[in-house]
């Protein structure tokens, strides 16, 4: 009896080594080590109520995270809040939160998000993207400074109950608090030490990495967060942001093994890329589109048929395959395909009409409105500073040349041009759009009377504005997808901005990087990643 | 000299002024403003952030605000790097563009007065022309092509050096960059040391000292050279302030923190307080390094008296 005992003792105690051994050679695969990446870009700021862009969200991403987050796929599922149920009419969120805590241990309670929203909408954060939250009830009136930031529609029913109330029924509200403008903040720190709260030895988090350093211009430093409340699932010890902008560079220091992830690449290196890193370079649609808009304001441009001559002369096709060669999406439509609560996106009447027809039709409208061989229509198309805006200008100057339109070239930089589109200051330009949340409604308000300066064409349709409006406030998503769409449809018959293609990201990751997803939001968490 | 030296300072204060003053109205004039860009602000907003950096008074209201701002020593907020104020960002990159500079300069000033020297002795001779090749490459080619060239080859075809970053200052992050900055000073300071000792060592005095029966190296070192790097001396100040404040497209090649990175990203971002800040360390930088090239050649030259 004792002997079998001290048997299946022995065979426990081997069988616990050989679990241990087995644990030891996954964590050596797996977990630890320093994940590199090129973020192309300086962070204004690691305060996520005073960042815009790209860049940075890949930085203050994994630092914070809000009521919802994002999976490796970019759609939105729980963060902070556990669960939450939605009224009748949509218009009323009532988030249940996780216990959890901030990195210095200060748990973390409802009052912080009703502080955080607060303190992004309060005119003296001077938040760039505020306006973002303008859903919300109250936000509007607060950062126009006509309201108390406590009269905002953000209420902590107890500490760990928010409650949030919408001016309409947003059916992408989920992922609209995914964005690092619903991030929270924390309160204890911020009114201790105010604006020096994003220095390493003053920053707290609530998300899996905080701040070890940061040296403008040369790279930010994150390490793990153990209060993090899934500290356990992750496997990367230490996060490196390189903000270089250089493109060419980032290539040789990726080439050279020197970062595992560049978040963007030249275009004229794709051929080279192919050719020799195909495992590494990744190329996703990506929810933006590259488009004209025609300042619809002035003469000539009023008359819809010029613009539609224009629109149907450019053979987009011909600018992705020849001209960019990265795989972009011809673009006939102003929404790119795919996007979140939309049916297929409202084209052009004429995109399957053969191109040799449309350059025809296109010169009768010409004609119609009254240009012609003797009097060809002549105006300037302006575009910022960049090798790509170029070559599409050339080559679009080029194909409205066959259509007897002498179109001059005006080449400014970014900010000379967007202050010009801002004025109005334009006759046709080009424009960009990315999205800030999955949704058709974050394309299509470009092109309503009431957006003002980022409606460059001045596009003013009250049919339009109409559908848009009824959208806003429609709990019923077929319905609201339906209005939107005819909205789009009225707006491709109209023409007021060329679509031109639908962009793509690219990326280069090394093949030691496990769990990078392609999507198209082109946001990346690196609490998903591994290194090999 | 001391007394010289405070009276250059303070006759620099005038200049200092127009400076600051040129610098601050043509920045506004340049079209665009810092907060235009790809996704316009709504207005309400443009509004509040206007405000936040008083940007919404009249210009010069602005400007002389500045003026009691720098008196104080305040250079302003960045409006493109929120967290740091423009003093934070020069005390952080000057430290980085000073040591490039420096190396840079030492490395260019050795190797080219090395070079030019040995060139002058041979003259006409194989070394001679190879020097001189060699010196008209270097200022021929912009240091915008030699930077690409030199990280694909010693970094990527060969692996030697780190393509670009600076490793907390290590080496051979430094390597690549104070070469690209050196190369295009030593071919100009052999040059220049070449020409003015060809001309010094056909003088009298060096004449008279071989008569005394000096031996060649003494000559050279001890009588010629002296004279011979007058013109290297006076080229050193410009040089310095060039190498140090110049390094911008080399800074951003190599992914080098320093303060050129600055000055051309705050032009392009229309940073008002970021341009005027590097504007004013740069004038000042300049006019203390002529200053003290001024004081340099009175050791070198005694008939040149600072008093």
């Amino acid at each position: 009896m004792e002997r079998t005992v001290r048997a299946s003792w022995r065979r426990l105690s081997l069988g616990a080594l050989t679990v241990v051994a087995l644990m030891v050679t996954a964590s050596m695969v797996l977990a630890g080590g320093t994940l590199r990446v090129a973020s192309m870009g300086e962070p204004a700021s690691l305060d996520p109520h005073k960042v815009s862009g790209t860049w940075e969200n890949y930085v203050v991403g994994d630092m914070f995270i809000g009521l919802t987050t994002e999976n490796p796929k970019a759609e939105p599922i729980p963060g902070v809040a556990e669960s939450w149920t939605i009224s009748e009419d949509g218009k009323t969120y009532t988030f249940t939160l996780r216990e959890c805590s901030w990195s210095d241990g200060t748990p973390m309670t409802a009052h912080d998000f009703v502080f955080s929203m607060q303190r992004i909408l309060d005119p003296a954060t001077a938040a760039e993207y505020a306006s973002l939250l303008y859903i919300i009830e109250g936000a509007e009136a607060v950062n126009k400074g006509e309201a108390k930031p406590e009269s905002l529609s953000v209420k902590a029913i107890d500490d760990r109950t928010l409650e949030i109330k919408l001016t309409g029924p947003a059916p992408y509200f989920l992922a609209l608090l995914t964005h690092y403008t619903a991030y929270p903040v924390p309160r204890h720190v911020i009114e201790k030490v105010g604006k020096e709260w994003t220095k390493p030895q003053n920053m707290v988090v609530n998300g899996p990495y905080k701040l070890v350093e940061w040296i403008p211009n040369t790279h930010v430093k994150l390490t793990k967060n153990d209060k993090y409340w899934d500290a356990a699932s992750l496997s990367l010890d230490n996060l490196t942001f390189y903000t270089q902008e250089d493109r060419a560079a980032v290539q040789k220091r990726f080439r050279a093994g020197e970062i595992d992830v560049a978040m963007d690449f030249a275009s004229d290196q794709i051929d080279w890329l192919r050719k020799n890193m195909p495992k590494e370079t990744r190329i996703a649609p990506y929810m933006g589109i590259y488009y004209y808009p025609i300042n619809s304001s002035v003469e000539p441009f009023t008359d819809v048929r010029i613009r539609n001559a224009l629109s149907m002369a450019i053979n987009r096709e011909a600018i992705v395959d020849k001209v960019l060669k990265t795989g972009e999406l011809a673009a006939y439509s102003f929404v790119p395909p795919g996007v979140a609560y939309y049916d297929q996106p409202a084209e052009v009447e004429w995109k399957d009409v053969p191109y040799g027809e449309r350059v025809k039709k296109a010169k009768e409208l010409l004609a119609e409105a009254g240009y012609g061989p003797d009097n060809p229509l002549e105006f300037t198309l302006r575009y910022n500073t960049s090798e790509n805006h170029k070559r599409i200008a050339v080559a679009v100057v080029s194909m409205w040349k066959a259509i007897g339109v002498k179109a001059e070239l005006f080449n400014s930089e970014v900010k000379v041009h967007y202050a010009d589109l801002k004025q109005g200051d334009f006759q046709v330009a080009r424009a960009g759009w990315i999205a800030d949340y999955n949704d058709a409604q974050n394309f299509l308000y470009l092109l309503e009377t009431r957006t003002g300066a980022n409606n460059y064409g001045r596009y003013s349709n009250p049919e339009f504005d109409q559908l848009m409006l009824d959208a806003e406030v429609t709990s019923d998503l077929e319905k609201r997808s339906e209005m939107m769409r005819k909205a789009e449809t009225l707006a491709m018959r109209d023409q007021p901005v060329i679509p031109i293609y639908h962009y793509v990201s690219k990326n280069l990751v090394s093949q030691n990087v496990v769990g990078f997803e392609d999507n198209p939001q082109d946001i990346h968490r690196w609490r998903y990643v591994s290194l090999k | 000299m001391f007394a010289y030296a405070v009276r250059r300072l303070l006759s620099a204060i005038p200049t200092l002024f127009i400076i600051i003053t040129l610098a601050f109205f043509m920045m506004r004039l340049a079209p665009g403003g810092p907060f235009d860009r790809e996704k316009q602000l709504p207005p309400e907003i443009e509004a509040n952030i206007l405000r936040a950096y008083n940007l919404d008074k009249p210009v010069h209201e602005q400007y002389f605000d500045y003026l009691k701002n720098i008196i104080r020593g305040d250079f302003g907020p960045s409006y493109k790097y929120l967290d740091f104020t423009v003093t934070d960002l020069i005390l952080t990159g000057f430290p980085v563009s000073l040591r490039l500079g420096l190396y840079a300069i030492i490395l260019a000033v050795v190797v080219g007065v090395s070079a030019g020297t040995f060139a002058a002795l041979k003259q006409n001779s194989t070394f001679d022309y190879l020097v001189m090749v060699f010196a008209m490459t270097g200022i021929v080619i912009p240091n915008f092509v030699m930077a690409p060239l030199l990280a694909l080859v010693f970094g990527v075809y060969l692996s030697l050096l780190p393509v670009a970053g600076w490793g907390e200052g290590a080496l051979k992050y430094q390597l690549l960059p104070v070469i690209t900055l050196a190369l295009p000073q030593i071919a100009y300071i052999a040059r220049l040391t070449r020409g003015s000792m060809v001309e010094v060592m056909n003088s009298n005095f060096i004449r008279t000292a071989r008569a005394k029966g000096l031996a060649e190296k003494i000559v050279v070192v001890r009588h010629a050279l002296r004279g011979g790097l007058l013109p290297v001396v006076s080229y050193l100040g410009p040089a310095t302030a060039a190498v140090i404040t110049g390094s911008v497209v080399i800074e951003s090649i190599f992914d080098v923190p320093g303060i050129g990175r600055y000055f051309v990203n705050g032009a392009l971002n229309r940073d008002y307080p970021v341009v005027m800040g590097v504007v004013i360390f740069y004038a000042v930088l300049i006019i203390v390094l002529n200053l003290l090239v001024d004081l340099v050649y009175g050791f070198l030259d005694p008939r040149v008296k600072v008093e």
